[in-house]
């Protein structure tokens, strides 16, 4: 038998028949991202995902016509969850994190607000007490409360009722200015009356754009509608594939470790010497092993992406080939990490600790726990030099967005220039001779 | 067969070996011995290609020794001194995976593996991973390991260490039956009893040198006194009277035991007794003994050899 293959053989079935350590480098992976796949959005399917609404506390200090509509459109939107109660038991619940914030709607809203909407009188203040950890629902609920607030009070501002009794006050505002020129004064009570002309008219079809009711209100612009930018198709969004690859590339990168710390045991155990007194090449030894750690992460790579599938329903909707491009080219890598750690290692402890603490780093900067687009824009910008930035993103190129084999070039050539790079490094410190 | 000349290796300008030569014939087992860090395991080092030598050659079979993909390396097997055998695995595919290093067929293998599990006995066991062995089925499985490829030499670096004395005198005779064969072994061991019971020739190392090679026998001829007796008197012996007897290197007597060294013990035993009953003195208890590789050591050294 060919001592190459021999080894090869050897590793393989020393790795597949140790069923506990196989079932943990299969389960924890699967099992860690099936959490962060619920965490970001659950699978994929036809199914409308349930979204989590954010609690929000509402104190109306007002209670006029205008905050109550305020409070009922908050009410109707799926984003917020609305509580209504006191500003003491508000601000207390935000302190304890039970709710993320406390929107306070000021004595006197009502009469202000519309007049403010037209820039005359004091703006009334829309108090929100927010959870300092939870900072960018504040943005949320800023942008959400705009959008209700000026609904509510346009709705009432041009309401007939509300409108006699706003121009009302304008017209006697308008009358007694000495700004203001003749000309005008009669320019601006003439647009007063025609706005109140039409918001007496009471036959507008219910349900026409810019009406409530049949009343006219400021609303915004346009509307949206959101199509996923997936695979395509009517295929939707898996959040299983993101957390899936980063999990697979963190757990056989754990395994890379085992390659190597498995190498350092043989140096101890003394088969590194029975292997060296047979008349093998360096490169053969050293390359045995590379190909062994390759095949092995390889397999494993493609089973727990075949459980996956089965189980979360992830698909592979790019390139076949380039799937398995990047995984074999990110095998190869692991299988040179872990040559690389015996290389530089001294003990098989001391060295696994070591290269735990690199790979965390590694996977953490490569997006692996959450998705880089997360990361500052520098921070995004420097991991391109981090291999696992490039393992994740050519596996999510070829499964959920649907790329060509293309897409899948740039990740395997990065994979494979740290795999030469790490290749080399371990040849050139590794310890030969006893 | 295997011939290593002036080989050297320092390490860290500290010389681990310096000047050692040794020969094993076909059929023949030579021990290596002497104490830890004497420089044994760097000289087997150097003999079997895993370690290069400052200066000086390994020869075998004529074949020039040297590191990597070396053809003298098919005719070496090397029995490490740990237990250098994967656990996890069966005793059959440890015994096939390191054949294999060696390019054998897939069937000469089998047959190999049949025949080397059959030598160290554990036919029986082939099947069942080597973490369920005990240690001294461990051992016999690491020198089988090293006969796959029917080396024609075999080096063994200390195979007994932590066994039990019956799976030791398995171990002698597996080394026993392989010098029947005609192959040749080196044995390196710090045990002085193993190179006396096991050992056609015993080559002594001390601070990476050698300091006596030879048989046994030849070894012994070295010390002062190859034998000895010791005699109970009733009184003062005639020291004098006894050096003067051909054959007699010492004499010398603490409180009424008096200590004789001779060169050979059925020729000058008689000429003692019949010289202390000349000289009145009555032999109340006898004991006659060997001189030791422990005495050798202590005489060639001025140490203990488990110093």
């Amino acid at each position: 038998m060919n001592a190459f293959f021999a080894l090869i053989r050897k590793d393989l079935r020393l790795y597949f028949t140790n069923r506990r350590a196989l079932l943990v480098n299969l389960a924890l992976p699967i099992v860690i991202a099936a959490f962060f796949g619920a965490l970001f959005g659950g699978g994929g399917g036809n199914d409308k995902r349930k979204t989590v609404r954010i609690p929000v506390a509402v104190v109306d200090l007002d209670r006029s016509k205008i905050s109550t509509a305020l409070i009922k459109n908050l009410s109707s939107d799926a984003a917020f969850d609305i509580q209504s109660l006191t500003e003491p038991d508000a601000i207390d619940q935000v302190r304890r994190g039970k709710i993320r914030a406390a929107v306070v709607i000021p004595e006197k809203f009502g009469a202000q607000a519309p007049r403010a909407l037209f820039g005359a009188g004091v703006k009334p203040q829309i108090t929100v007490h927010f959870d300092p950890s939870q900072s960018m629902v504040m943005a949320m609920v800023k942008g959400m409360l705009a959008q209700h607030a000026m609904r509510a009070v346009t709705e009432t501002a041009f309401s007939a009722e509300g409108a006699t009794k706003v121009f009302g006050d304008f017209r006697a505002q308008v009358a007694t200015s000495g700004d203001i020129g003749e000309a005008r004064k009669r320019d601006l009570l003439t647009m007063f009356d025609s706005i109140e002309r039409v918001q007496s008219r009471d036959d507008a079809p219910a349900g026409t754009a810019g009406t409530a009711g049949g009343k006219p209100t400021f609303d915004l612009p346009f509307s949206t509608r959101e199509l996923e930018v997936a695979a395509g198709g009517e295929r939707k969004y898996n959040s299983f594939s993101h957390s899936l690859a980063g999990m697979s590339v963190q757990f056989m990168l754990f395994l890379g470790i085992e390659f190597g710390v498995n190498l350092l045991l043989a140096r101890r155990l003394g088969l590194w010497k029975r292997l060296r007194a047979a008349p093998l090449s360096r490169t053969t030894l050293l390359g045995a092993t590379i190909a062994g750690g390759t095949l092995i992460t390889a397999i494993m790579m493609t089973i727990i992406y075949l459980i996956g599938m089965l189980v979360f329903g992830l698909r592979i909707d790019g390139s076949v080939a380039g799937f398995f491009g990047v995984v074999v080219a990110f095998a190869l890598f692991t299988a040179t990490f872990g040559l690389l750690i015996a290389s530089i290692g001294n003990t098989p402890e001391a060295s696994r600790g070591i290269a735990v603490f690199a790979t965390l780093i590694l996977v953490m900067l490569g997006g692996a726990w959450v998705p880089s687009f997360v990361f500052p824009e520098w921070l995004q910008s420097a991991t391109l030099a981090v291999p696992t930035r490039w393992a994740i993103d050519g596996l999510a190129a070829m499964t959920w967005r649907g790329l060509g084999i293309d897409a899948a070039l740039a990740p395997m050539g990065v994979l494979l220039l740290f795999a030469a790079a790490f290749g080399a490094i371990a040849l050139w410190r590794f310890k030969w001779e006893e | 067969m295997l011939e290593a000349k002036d080989l050297h290796k320092s390490y860290a300008g500290s010389p681990a070996v310096a000047g050692v030569s040794l020969q094993v014939t076909p059929g023949e087992i030579v021990g290596l011995l002497g104490p830890n860090g004497a420089g044994k395991t760097t000289t087997l080092s150097m003999i079997c290609g895993l370690t290069t030598p400052d200066s000086g050659s390994v020869t075998v079979g004529g074949l020039p020794m040297g590191v990597g993909a070396c053809p003298a390396k098919q005719r070496i097997g090397l029995v490490p001194q740990d237990l250098a055998l994967y656990d996890d695995l069966p005793a059959r595919m440890n015994l096939e995976t390191f054949g294999a290093l060696y390019g054998l067929d897939r069937a000469t293998l089998r047959t190999r593996a049949d025949q080397a599990l059959e030598l160290v006995g554990l036919s029986d066991r082939a099947g069942d991973k080597v973490s369920k062995f005990s240690g001294g089925m461990k051992r016999r499985l690491n020198i089988a390991c090293a006969l796959l490829h029917n080396p024609d030499i075999v080096l063994c670096d200390e195979p007994t260490v932590g066994v039990d004395p019956q799976s030791r005198n398995a171990i002698f005779d597996n080394l026993e039956a392989l010098r029947a064969q005609g192959k040749a072994v080196l044995y390196t061991t710090h045990y002085m009893e193993e190179a006396e019971r096991l050992c056609d020739r015993i080559v002594i190392m001390d601070h990476g040198r050698v300091i006596a090679s030879d048989t046994l026998e030849g070894l012994y001829r070295m010390l002062p006194a190859a034998q000895s007796m010791t005699f109970e008197l009733d009184g003062k012996a005639d020291l004098d009277a006894l050096l003067r007897i051909p054959g007699v290197k010492k004499a010398e007597q603490t409180n009424g035991t008096l200590t004789v060294g001779l060169d050979d013990l059925g020729d000058v035993a008689p000429a003692v007794v019949a010289a202390l009953a000349a000289a009145g003195r009555r032999i109340q208890r006898v004991s006659s003994g060997r001189a030791s590789l422990e005495s050798l050591f202590l005489n060639l050294t001025g140490r203990e050899l488990r110093d």
